[in-house]
């Protein structure tokens, strides 16, 4: 995948398989003779993509598609097994700890669930400061004070409740306290996972125009990682569709949403719920998901597609590029058989 | 008159050591043979209190302190457990989020099908096994047979969600009560239970209380709406014309609220502040701090249901 | 904004301790329990400790109100003459001042190496979870019989009875260790995946500070219930390392120790040397027990939502 200028952030063939294999009694099989087994998730398969300055893009897919996987290898809290991932043109899947510090104030995370991403025993002060002390030691108790009390305002909380304990905020605020978290170095990139999917529909509306106004304020890039297809419609530049760890189309948000390419992403659109409007017959998929532990052969969706042919059995698709930018990995589409 | 089912200012309260407080406050509505009706409202909304209510579920220390619950022409609201339990499974079933909390994990799908059956009607075991196949064959469950020797953990959520709508099935029942059927499956799963439950609630002539926060689903499934806040229904109608014309401030943010309702990029219709916990309801219209039409009776008098709009009623002194 | 206090007043602990009347009165006795062996050089009728006040002449007097018995003890005297209320009393200071003792060692490198096993995991978790199981299966008894053994080679038969508090502390709190570090393994391993843990190394906090300053707090709570049934493990421990005379020296009894003292003459019909040190230490045992049971229930955060 080329593109004529640097992207924020390239993300290069990555593969994350994870050992659920257990200790060495777990791992002991009988047949066939006495021999070791090892277990492995494959969460992320040769995922690559890019992420232009300013833009949005968003990750979906379904539950065990691998896009948390994907979020967590960016930000470096998980290694990938194999594949590169630059920042700004700087290799950082190999950094050290220390190494990866200065990046640490440039990417930063907003997470799922309001009452598990903020500790319940520190105060919202402690949470907030914490970051903005340990990475500038030097900072005065006034400045790190000033500092905490403009970013809340900026994300809506009252800098008057600066001393309460997180239990005392409803989902949306604890939302809000996160996000400022997030905030708080003044990133330039924030990966976002599932930042509204626990939230209530009226208050799902406040973070999503919060962050979209954030956005705009601070020159944020977004990797927006979600389930949810009417929010990706609403937020996003761009959009990429993972399906068992595997990258199936990577278009833009507008050509995603009108002109699907991919199989999945067709069914995926056609199943999504819209509000007033009389149900479409949406695209059944045959089957059922397979396991992450033990992926089909060839085209991870072969087994569920209407299209599949025997190609699709035995070859894994490589990702092509479309005339309009758009990146699909399906041999029907390469090889333009009629799929209606 | 006579509906399948007709529940009457329902009041359900639960008592803290704070004093009582109020959860379900004057509820009703109606539910007719194969209607399907949606239960829309934010989390705290009351609407599986609600749910639970009608089939005598809520758990201590909540209570129904008032109303009638008509079902078949009988008052069930105060019926004794015993009693309640040739209804509840039986003429009403229910379906939950989690499917695992309905099945057990120890017992294969099978044997749980049957006993059910043998709890409820004097049947032979194998009499019990030929209905529980033929359910699972309505609810289009692949290799029914094969599913009957499997236990739960060998099957996907989908998979799950099909055989607690089977066995809530079991029985025949006249109404399914479906408390966010749908909210832990992916899209495509969600998509191919609500199609199924709404071809059985047409094939055999069910009625289907759809208890969810999800506007969308509501809209494509259900043919009746009731929007519920702060623990009273706020507006009820037709799901047409509530989705397209609704009435309420509160109904209009909600479907506001929904990305994809708003070209893309734009800010959403957001409504301010959040929804009062149930200990501290401002009095007057429950929903007045957060409304922009909110004016000065709004903090005094509580608005009751009444008739709007195109058949729409809706409790708001503004409109 | 509340202060301390009545956050306090007005929290779900204190509503559920009063309203717990097994509760309060299991806190009231530990409460006077712990007052008495704090006071006990000052409350005490005599220092039993003390040789000069022990006249042999008073020896085996039964308590105060049966035939025989005298106003001077209260509750009679052991079978060297000693007040049997002071030594009651000083025996429940030294049992108390082993069993905290104990406890704090057990908390102390439990709570380091379980949140190590936690946390880290891998080769670091089993190597840390064998050794633990190695230590579970030797039996306390077995290694203070080792260690006390070492330590009279060692210093000298004669020091033991100067050492033998901090010994005891030692060897108990080194035998029970695993407790504390299979529970906050175990609370560790729930808090590790949680998001908030993520937030702190996407900031770039190192571990230490991770493990320390983010888990650790959040872990505690499984530390307090631990912690009262441990003192009260700790306390029936070093009874019967004095019982078998692996204690606490016959000069300076603990409760054990007297129990074991008093044996001999139970059948003589002097029963109160032991059954009175006994009832003592089973009711001590009891109230922290008692309490320890409903920490467990208030804390569990199963049964505690808001």
């Amino acid at each position: 995948m080329t593109t004529n200028h640097t992207p924020l952030l390239r993300v290069q063939d990555v593969v994350k398989h994870f050992d659920i294999s257990g200790g060495f009694l777990d791992q002991l099989r009988f047949k066939g003779g006495i021999h070791l087994e090892k277990t492995t998730v494959k969460a992320v398969n040769n995922v690559s993509l890019f992420v232009n300055k300013g833009e949005t893009l968003s990750v979906v897919g379904e539950s065990g598609c691998g896009k948390s996987t994907l979020a967590r290898l960016i930000l470096g809290l998980y290694r990938p097994n194999s594949g590169k991932i630059f920042y700004d043109g700087q290799r950082i899947d190999t950094l050290t700890h220390e190494q990866w510090l200065p990046y640490r104030r440039k990417m930063q995370m907003i997470f799922q669930d309001p009452y598990a991403s903020l500790n319940p025993r520190k105060t919202v002060r402690q949470t907030l400061e914490e970051p903005l002390r340990f990475h500038n030691p030097k900072m005065t108790a006034q400045e790190a004070r000033d500092k905490v009390d403009f970013v809340m305002e900026q994300v809506g909380v009252d800098p008057a409740w600066i001393a309460r304990h997180p239990h005392e905020f409803s989902g949306g605020q604890r939302q809000r306290i996160s996000i400022a978290r997030g905030l708080i170095l003044d990133p330039d990139f924030i990966v976002a996972d599932e930042p509204v999917s626990a939230l209530d529909v009226s208050i799902q509306a406040q973070i999503l125009n919060l962050l979209m106004d954030l956005r705009e304020k601070h020159d944020l890039t977004y990797l927006f990682i979600t389930h949810d297809l009417s929010v990706v419609h609403h937020i996003s530049s761009r959009v990429a569709v993972l399906y068992l760890g595997t990258l199936c189309e990577l278009a833009s948000a507008n050509d995603l949403f009108n002109e699907p390419r991919h199989p999945y992403t067709r069914a995926l659109l056609s199943a999504i719920p819209k509000v007033g409007e009389k149900k479409a017959k949406h695209i059944k998929l045959k089957g059922e998901v397979p396991t992450p532990v033990k992926l089909p052969s060839g085209c991870v969706f072969h087994n569920r597609c209407v299209y599949a042919r025997e190609r699709c059995k035995k070859e894994f698709p490589r990702l092509i590029e479309l005339s309009n930018s758009t990146f699909v990995s399906c041999h029907g589409v390469e090889e333009g058989w009629p799929m209606d | 008159m006579s509906s399948l089912l007709e529940v009457r200012d329902l009041e359900v309260k639960f008592g803290l050591r704070s004093g009582d407080i109020t959860a379900i406050d004057g509820v009703s509505f109606e539910l007719d043979p194969g209607e399907r009706m949606g239960l829309v409202g934010e989390s705290g909304a009351g609407k599986s209190v609600t749910g639970f209510a009608i089939i005598n579920l809520i758990s201590k220390p909540g209570y129904i302190s008032r109303g009638s619950i008509h079902f078949e022409g009988k008052e069930i609201s105060a019926y004794p457990p015993d009693k309640m339990r040739t209804i509840r499974g039986n003429r009403i079933s229910m379906i939950f989020q989690d499917p695992m909390m309905t099945l057990n994990p120890v017992y294969t799908i099978g044997f749980q099908m049957i006993e059910t059956l043998k709890a409820h009607r004097d049947i032979s075991k194998s009499q019990a096994r030929a209905i529980a196949l033929e359910k699972l064959k309505l609810v289009q469950m692949p290799s029914p047979e094969k599913r009957l020797a499997q236990y739960p953990h060998e099957l996907s959520g989908g998979m799950r969600q099909r055989i607690i709508i089977a066995i809530s099935l079991l029985a025949d029942p006249a109404i399914i009560i479906a408390d966010e059927p749908t909210t832990a499956l992916d899209v495509t799963i969600q998509a191919e239970i609500m199609d199924l439950l709404q071809e059985l609630c047409e094939n055999e002539k069910m009625g289907l209380m759809l208890i969810t926060h999800d506007l969308g689903v509501v809209s494509q499934v259900t043919e009746k709406i009731a929007v519920m806040y702060a623990g009273k229904i706020i507006e009820y109608g037709p799901t047409e014309t509530v989705v397209h014309h609704p009435v309420h401030p509160y109904t209009i943010g909600l479907i506001g609220s929904i990305p994809g309702s708003i070209e893309p990029g734009k800010d959403l219709r957001q409504i301010p502040g959040m929804m009062p916990t149930l200990t501290n309801i401002p009095p007057g219209c429950a929903f007045n701090p957060r409304c922009e039409l909110a004016a000065d009776i709004c903090t005094r008098q509580t608005p009751v249901l009444e008739e709007k709009q195109n058949g729409i009623m809706a409790a708001c002194h503004m409109k | 904004m509340k202060t301390k206090l009545q956050q306090f007043k007005e929290s779900y602990f204190l509503y559920s301790f009063r309203r717990d009347m097994v509760a309060m009165a299991s806190f009231v006795v530990l409460v006077i329990f712990l007052g008495i062996a704090f006071a006990a050089p000052w409350i005490s009728p005599m220092n039993p400790y003390d040789s000069a006040n022990i006249d042999i002449m008073n020896s085996e007097i039964p308590p105060m109100w049966m035939d025989g018995g005298s106003k001077e003890f209260p509750l009679g005297t052991d079978n060297q003459g000693r007040d049997m209320l002071s030594t009651m009393f000083y025996g429940l200071r030294t049992s108390i001042i082993i069993g905290l003792g104990a406890v704090a060692i057990q908390a102390a490198i439990g709570i380091v190496l379980g949140l190590m096993a936690g946390y880290l995991g891998g080769k670091t978790d089993a190597i840390l979870m064998r050794l633990a199981d190695i230590q579970f299966s030797f039996p306390y008894l077995m290694v203070a019989i080792f260690m006390s053994a070492i330590f009279q080679v060692v210093f000298g038969a004669g020091s033991f009875e100067q050492l033998a508090i901090p010994l005891l502390t030692i060897i108990i709190g080194l035998s029970n260790w695993p407790m504390f570090a299979r529970t906050i393994r175990a609370s560790v391993m729930g808090e590790k995946n949680k998001e908030y843990v993520e937030a702190a190394r996407v900031i770039g906090l190192p571990q230490r500070i991770i493990m320390f300053r983010h888990i650790l707090p959040n872990a505690l709570t499984s530390v307090m219930v631990i912690s009262t049934i441990q003192v009260a493990n700790a306390v029936m421990s070093e009874a019967a390392l004095s019982f078998l005379g692996l204690g606490m020296p016959v000069t300076k009894p603990s409760l054990g120790s007297l129990i074991r003292a008093g044996q001999e003459y139970f059948f003589s019909g002097s029963w109160w040397i032991t059954v009175l040190p006994g009832l003592w230490l089973v009711l001590f045992v009891l109230v922290i027990n008692l309490l320890g049971d409903w920490l467990r229930d208030v804390l569990n955060p199963k049964l505690y939502k808001g």
